[in-house]
């Protein structure tokens, strides 16, 4: 849900649009944010898996710090979406574990 | 237990040795600020911004802030520029039956004059319906509005805010 | 890999590294700001409430005008800003290793202040990792900067100045806060911050803490629990909420890494988040030459942030000769009345005699040394 009227901040500007892709899924997004805020605002929580519980792990400090909303972007894993802007037609992917570079993974 | 420590409301008591709270004698005259600051924190902005001396905290600017009642035109600059938002203008000279409390309000979306709108107390419970009177948001109040609201006479001491309308101004993707 | 040499590089540019840099270049330090992140401000701009102190410390202004002021006149001043800048070391000597534009560079600088700021604490209980559960400063990030709700639902744990305010802010946003939970026996910060989210009808719930957050894939349902004075759980008081998110305001710690890296001294201030860097009266730690200011020197507020970096920043270009004993002690001694006072009062007691004891940390520690050679 994006906050676009705000009683303090003004307007939020929408006009500049780009789309990227969440495991080939189009998502919109605002030029210049991070990743895990378009992914927010798509409704998509869960940005990776535990390497051995396979427990599922979300946005927690959105400040590069905790490292809990890794994904493979544009088949780099371990890629922080809350630090990282996205670009017109990237691709993000759930990391599953430790993650590998996207070649490696797909031919598995 | 009681008191704003406990509850985020300030106890009777600590109302009633509140410096900054106007006699009874005084609202019935007319607006006059209502400052309702019960903590010893580092802050002095209402000091600076009333054109009447009216509020005064001091030099050691931990100390409550006082009013001085008699100086006090009630006009509200205080209200928009509490950073802790604890002031209201508050007057019971409306009419034999009617009174009116002015409180900032930062939520979206505003009431508009002559909307009738839930009233609440300190606790956030509605305690009876107001007419707002006027919503003021000049670009000096920095995104604070001022709601005045036209209440019944024995809820001028009650309501402190009014609750919020349900938010406009979000938008679903997809 | 490249060599950058300057006078006085600040690592951070958030509150406090700002106003060094500003201080440092307006007395004609060449200065250089490195920071992480792609925009300078760190959490300032998250600010959206109006500040509180005196006039002297723009009370009544909100935080992100308040960064923008501070911005503009770093930019005026003519320090350099390197931003999406990595500082991945320290060596003894003040040298800083950084990634800046994808390369390599060994920045060397005669003096740095280091302004890393702090991070926020983590909680653990059932389901504290479910997607859902995050930082209230995490959450206000996402509403303030990114302007996306991160929920609709929410409980808050935690009632410090921080978890009130984020509270308010979420409201703010559009997003309804269902709860907010502290185990202590009284609500942690302002009494005015807690008043405002009383009035939108939020219910406190204080002795009380997270027994479990529950749901399938993300959060759905949190259950809070009564405790007692131990802070032990009491069966039978349980309550439980239907929310999607729960936000954790449960302390910030120093983000000290690059320091304990450079080999300052630390001791262990509670009250100030954890292991906090030794430094004297000008922000000067165990290290020579190497400044501390803001969080990282123990987590207060955005004003002393910037108060400590005004006196870390005049500090060092003093020290480099550029500001003469009597200006720079007349600036200092300015800069220390305004943090005093920002250090009193109900709340800011425990802050100051915190602050005591660090700097007399500091002074003992002069002493042992000077002594043992």
């Amino acid at each position: 849900m994006r906050v676009v009227e705000h009683p303090i901040l003004e307007e939020l500007d929408t006009t500049r649009q780009v789309t990227i892709y969440c495991d080939g899924k189009a998502i919109p997004a605002l030029e210049g944010e991070p990743i895990a805020a378009a992914l927010m605002n798509a409704g998509i929580r869960s940005f990776r898996t535990t390497p051995k519980r396979k427990e599922k792990r979300g946005i927690f400090c959105a400040i590069g710090r905790c490292t809990d909303c890794m994904m493979i972007v544009d088949g780099v894993p371990n890629t922080r979406t809350c630090v990282t802007p996205v670009r017109d037609g990237m691709h993000v992917k759930t990391q599953e574990g430790l993650g590998s570079f996207e070649g490696k993974e797909e031919k598995a | 237990m009681d008191g704003v420590r406990y509850t985020g409301v300030p106890s009777a008591e600590e109302l009633r040795n509140c410096p900054g709270i106007p006699s009874e004698g005084r609202k019935k005259k007319g607006r006059v600020a209502c400052v309702e600051c019960v903590q010893e924190i580092p802050c002095n902005p209402c000091e600076g911004i009333c054109p009447f001396h009216a509020i005064t905290v001091g030099e050691q600017i931990t100390a409550l802030p006082r009013l001085h009642e008699e100086v006090c035109t009630g006009c509200g600059l205080c209200v928009a520029n509490c950073p802790g938002l604890a002031i209201t203008i508050v007057d019971k000279s409306l009419s034999e039956t009617e009174g009116s409390v002015d409180f900032p309000f930062e939520y979206l979306p505003l009431p508009q004059r002559g909307d009738v709108v839930e009233a609440v107390n300190r606790e956030g419970q509605v305690v009876c319906r107001g007419t707002v009177l006027s919503v003021k948001k000049p670009a000096s109040y920095s995104g604070t509005a001022v709601v005045s609201l036209r209440v019944p006479l024995e809820y001028v001491d009650e309501v402190r805010s009014m609750k919020r309308l349900p938010r406009t101004g979000l938008k679903q993707e997809g | 890999m490249k060599i950058k040499q300057t006078d006085i590089a600040v690592v951070g540019a958030g509150s406090a590294g700002l106003s060094a840099a500003y201080q440092a270049a307006a007395a004609g330090a060449r200065v250089l700001v490195l920071d992480e992140n792609r925009l300078p401000g760190g959490q300032l701009f998250k600010q959206i409430h109006k500040f509180f102190g005196s006039r002297a410390h723009q009370a009544g202004t909100r935080g992100y005008m308040i960064g923008r002021q501070l911005l503009e006149r770093v930019e005026r001043s003519g320090a350099e800003v390197w931003l999406d800048t990595l500082v991945y070391g320290m060596e003894k000597n003040c040298h800083l290793g950084v990634i800046h534009n994808g390369e390599h560079w060994v920045v060397q600088a005669k003096k740095v202040i280091v302004a890393t700021g702090a991070k926020e604490n983590y909680l653990a209980f059932p389901g504290s990792t479910l997607p859902g559960v995050m930082g209230a400063g995490a959450a206000q990030t996402m509403i303030n900067v990114n302007r996306v709700l991160p929920g609709q639902r929410i409980l808050m744990l935690g009632s410090g100045n921080v978890g009130l305010i984020v509270s308010y802010q979420l409201m703010q946003a559009g997003a309804d806060v269902v709860a907010l939970v502290d185990a202590a026996p009284n609500i942690g910060g302002y009494g005015v911050h807690a008043g405002k989210i009383r009035r939108a009808g939020v219910p406190f719930y204080i002795s009380h803490t997270i027994k479990r957050v529950t749901g399938r894939d993300q959060v759905e349902q949190v259950e809070i629990v009564q405790v007692d004075g131990k802070f032990q759980p009491i069966p039978g008081t349980e309550k439980t909420f239907d929310v999607d998110t729960v936000c954790l305001a449960v302390g910030l710690n120093p983000m000290t890494e690059l320091i304990w890296m450079a080999g300052c001294e630390f001791c262990f201030i509670p009250a100030f988040g954890g292991h906090v860097p030794l430094h004297d009266g000008n922000m000067e730690t165990s290290v020579p030459g190497l400044y501390v200011a803001g969080d990282v020197t123990g987590v207060e507020e955005a004003s002393s942030a910037m108060e400590e970096g005004n006196l870390a920043g005049v500090a060092a270009a003093e020290s480099l000769g550029l500001l003469s004993p009597a200006e720079a002690g007349a600036k200092k001694a300015e800069i220390r009345g305004r943090l005093d006072i920002l250090r009193s009062g109900l709340f800011g007691e425990k802050r100051r005699t915190a602050k005591q004891s660090q700097l007399e940390s500091m002074a003992d520690y002069r002493q042992k040394k000077g002594g043992a050679e």
